[in-house]
């Protein structure tokens, strides 16, 4: 039987060497991603900016958007966002924070309950009061936060801090570039975007460490091998196995934009752009930054006070061994 | 060395078999889960798993809100207790306050000019702040007492103080809240503090989330009073609104009985004019108060105060004993049997507000279901297909452990009695994305290690030695991040952090211990020269 294979064997890649062009292009996206950030600002949902999200089917035929928006434009404050799903038999509308404090948003949600009751089913209903909406912000942040701290701590413990670093890199140069998705598809960002950049997060490191520990491997082997041709074998070496592992993370995520229904459809696009984005960041972006960070092969000095260190050690275990 | 001890291979059978054991439930109906819980036969009972996956409202549908106490309002009925205990300790020991109590910020003040007397009550004064909690000594005090220039004594509430409060406070209304909900007949709420100050209600499988919020926001303070005369003092009427009229009438302050000593309240009809009504039953203290205060006064009108409005005003045409009557008020039967409920669930100790409300229709729930598992089911076949098609027998055994894997997550999440919410299944179908991720690391580099020319039984060797170092490094990110959601998300986020703690948990076990095995058995069985793939 012939097997698939995507990446064929003994792959040579050069890849550090792409870094003259993956720095200044993740560069640019990035400005791209923080100009637009402050331009045209994040669609932020009602988690964090408080305010109502109604989601209607019509009992019979089509809902009539025009006519919803209008109808509710005569009860709300403010802006009034309507949106089609399902072959324009379901909408979801938004608005914000109404004014006159947490009593005065249960009061609108009823009037417009009563107007619309009649022709629509309420599908969804959901309040989020200014007091917790701030609440949920500054959780998000310190989630957010708190989780690149506490990765790095442990890869610190577990690599060396050089790596730590370049990982962090690679994993900011994601949580930006998904950010610059969420600005320009101006998909929503809620409490389940939050979850997606914290998962990205994971899924970022993953990919960064499966090379950063060949690359420990290999610096330990190849003690002499120039650092440059040292990272493109950790990355050749690694190669079948990310792109892998991309691919079934790509085909699950891919089964739940088609299937996964209009909820949870959003979470997996930001989640299918992270993965590309991470496979990305961990080949060309965070492996290249170690030429930088000043990880390097062992100079011959140390190598020979190693060996002997080793050779006393060896000995020491032997003599140990014939004492027990 | 693929070769497994005996003891070794009977241990993760167990594990398999437990798991079994534990999802099983999930697929039995609640009879028979129940006579699992009870236990049947010579089985004792409680020893079988018999619990299932809890769904989140975001699948079965419901209500889920949050609720604030009014901590101002708390502070405010604080203060005015003090005031009063404070003119009572300074009555009771005739002591002369010529300026009166005057209330502050956080307190009250008062300026006793004779040092003697200041100096008798200032004891009194002091024991009105007790210590915050049970423990009698140690711990803030609720209350501090000093003393100013020309005999000015400051009394004002400590930050402890109002905390100590605003927590009894909560505690009493999740009691209140817990019998007005349950009035509702809803299935399992889960009522429960959050913070200091905060209430989480979810009702699941709600139809109706607008009279959950109607019962939620009302107080239900519930007064008998007298509409006042005219000529009474008045330091002793306040004007409050009518419902009947629309506009305000002048009640006593006086409270006759209030809806503490209701023992029983129910919606009827009242025979005469067949208006909807609530007929309600006083507890013998009130029953007496009540039948005295009516004695005395026929001919007056009589206001029937809830939440400082006045339902209604009817005239007391003679004695009413024997602790009974109705309450009108122009009410639709709806409301009636909502007033009836309010009054037997007893009044908030103060005001709540709905902070967030997230409410799900049935119909949603059930679509999310239904679009969840045919996503699991498409992730699935594609990973599998593609694993098989790439790795040949060995994406078979990959597949054999991502089956586990996924048996797994839901025998914990069952054992747990963990919520699976929407986000929760996105975490399921991700993690049978990256569950192989172990398995391909381990094949790949079994991979190399062939092309580095080892045999064939030690590259299989040395391509589980060597990966799993780097299987426990690129999981322990993954985790880390994982709990962290877990930590400080809510409701379905927590799901979907609890769903991915779990998958990177057993993926370890599943990918490298049980496909190992596989493997062993499989070369054992084979005795294969070159490496399938």
């Amino acid at each position: 039987m012939k097997l698939l294979r995507i990446i064929p064997d003994g792959t040579k890649f050069r890849f550090v060497r792409f870094r003259k062009v993956s720095f200044p292009f993740s560069a640019a996206c990035s400005l791209v991603a923080a100009f637009l950030f402050i331009t045209v600002g994040l669609n932020f949902g009602i988690d964090f900016t408080g305010g109502t999200l109604i989601e209607l089917q019509a009992k019979s035929g089509k809902a009539d958007v025009a006519l919803l928006r209008q109808t509710l434009e005569g009860l709300v404050n403010g802006e009034v966002q309507a949106q089609e799903f399902n072959n324009g038999e379901g909408v979801s509308l938004r608005y914000g924070a109404q004014p006159g404090g947490e009593q005065a948003q249960s009061e609108t949600v009823r009037k417009v309950h009563a107007a619309l009751d009649p022709n629509y089913e309420f599908r969804r209903v959901e309040t989020v009061g200014p007091r917790v909406s701030g609440e949920l912000v500054q959780n998000g942040t310190i989630g957010v936060l708190l989780a690149i701290v506490a990765v790095l701590v442990y890869l610190w413990f577990r690599f060396e801090l050089q790596f730590a670093i370049g990982a962090i890199i690679g994993t900011m140069h994601d949580i930006v570039l998904t950010m610059g998705f969420f600005l320009i598809t101006r998909i929503e960002f809620n409490m389940t975007s939050i979850a997606a950049i914290l998962t990205i997060i994971g899924y970022s490191l993953n990919e960064t460490v499966v090379v950063f520990d060949r690359t420990r491997e290999l610096l330990r082997r190849y003690r002499r091998m120039p650092i440059a041709e040292l990272l493109d074998l950790s990355v050749n070496s690694t190669l079948a196995r990310t792109s892998m592992t991309a691919t079934t993370a790509a085909l699950s995520l891919l089964a739940l934009v088609v299937f996964g229904g209009q909820a949870i459809e959003d979470f997996a696009k930001v989640m299918l752009c992270g993965v590309i984005v991470s496979t990305y960041s961990a080949i060309f972006i965070s492996s290249p930054s170690l030429i930088y960070l000043g990880v390097h092969g062992k100079t011959d000095a140390e190598i020979a006070s190693e060996e002997k260190g080793k050779l006393a050690a060896a000995k020491k275990s032997t003599s140990a061994r014939a004492s027990a | 060395m693929l070769r497994y001890s005996r003891a070794k291979i009977i241990g993760v059978l167990l594990t398999v078999v437990l798991g079994l054991l534990f999802v099983m439930p999930n697929f039995l109906s609640q009879g028979a889960r129940d006579a699992l819980r009870n236990g049947f036969g010579f089985l004792p009972s409680g020893l079988l798993p018999h619990q299932s996956i809890v769904l989140g409202l975001d699948l079965q549908g419901g209500s889920h809100v949050l609720l604030q106490v009014d901590a101002a309002a708390i502070a405010k009925t604080q203060i005015n207790q003090l005031r009063d205990d404070v003119r009572r300790i300074l009555h009771d020991q005739k002591v002369g306050f010529p300026g009166g109590i005057t209330v502050t910020q956080r307190g009250v003040e008062v300026r006793i000019p004779d040092p003697a007397e200041r100096a008798r009550v200032m004891g009194a004064l002091r024991d009105l702040g007790q210590p915050v909690g049970n423990a009698g000594f140690g711990g803030p005090r609720t209350l501090d007492v000093t003393e100013g220039n020309d005999g000015l004594v400051r009394l004002v509430i400590t930050d402890a103080g109002v905390t100590d409060k605003v927590r009894h406070a909560v505690d009493q209304s999740i009691e209140v809240i817990r019998r007005r909900v349950d009035a509702l007949g809803a299935t399992e709420p889960n009522i429960q503090r959050q913070g200091n100050d905060r209430i989480l209600v979810e009702v699941p499988g709600l139809q109706d989330p607008q009279k959950l919020k109607d019962l939620l926001g009302q107080t239900a303070h519930l007064e008998f009073r007298f509409v006042a005369d005219q000529g009474a003092a008045p330091g002793d009427v306040e004007q409050l609104p009518s419902q009947e009229t629309g506009g305000t009438l002048p009640v006593e302050k006086q409270v006759i009985v209030d809806g503490a000593d209701l023992v029983d309240a129910q919606p009827g009809f009242d025979p005469r004019t067949n208006e909807p009504i609530v007929n309600f039953r006083f507890n013998v203290r009130g029953g007496q108060r009540f039948g005295r205060a009516t004695a005395e006064n026929v001919g007056r009108l009589l206001a029937i105060v809830l939440d400082n409005k006045v339902i209604s005003a009817p005239r007391v045409n003679g004695p009413i004993p024997g602790g009974q009557g109705q309450i009108s008020g122009r009410f639709t039967v709806e409301a009636a049997s909502n007033l009836a409920v309010l009054l037997r669930a007893g009044a908030l100790p103060a005001p709540l507000t709905i902070v967030e409300e997230r409410t799900v229709g049935p119909g949603l729930g059930a679509d999310s279901i239904a679009a969840g598992k045919l996503a699991t089911y498409v992730a699935s076949a594609f990973v599998a297909l593609f694993m098989f098609a790439v790795y040949g027998v060995f994406g078979f055994f990959a597949n054999f452990a991502l089956l586990i894997h996924v048996m797994f997550i839901f025998a914990l999440m069952s054992a747990f009695g963990a919520t699976l919410t929407l986000p929760g299944i996105a975490g399921i179908v991700l993690t049978i994305g990256t569950a192989v991720d172990s398995n391909v690391l381990i094949y790949e580099r079994i991979r190399e290690e062939v092309h580095n020319g080892r045999a064939l039984v030690s590259a299989l060797e040395a391509g589980f030695t060597r990966a799993f170092a780097t299987i426990i490094d690129s999981n322990a990110t993954m985790l880390i991040a994982a709990f962290i959601l877990f930590l400080m998300g809510s409701g379905p986020v927590k799901g979907f952090a609890l769903t991915m703690v779990f998958g990177v948990l057993t993926t370890v076990i599943t990918a490298v211990t049980m496909t190992r095995m596989m493997i062993g058995l499989w070369y054992r069985v084979r005795r294969p020269q070159v490496l399938p793939f």
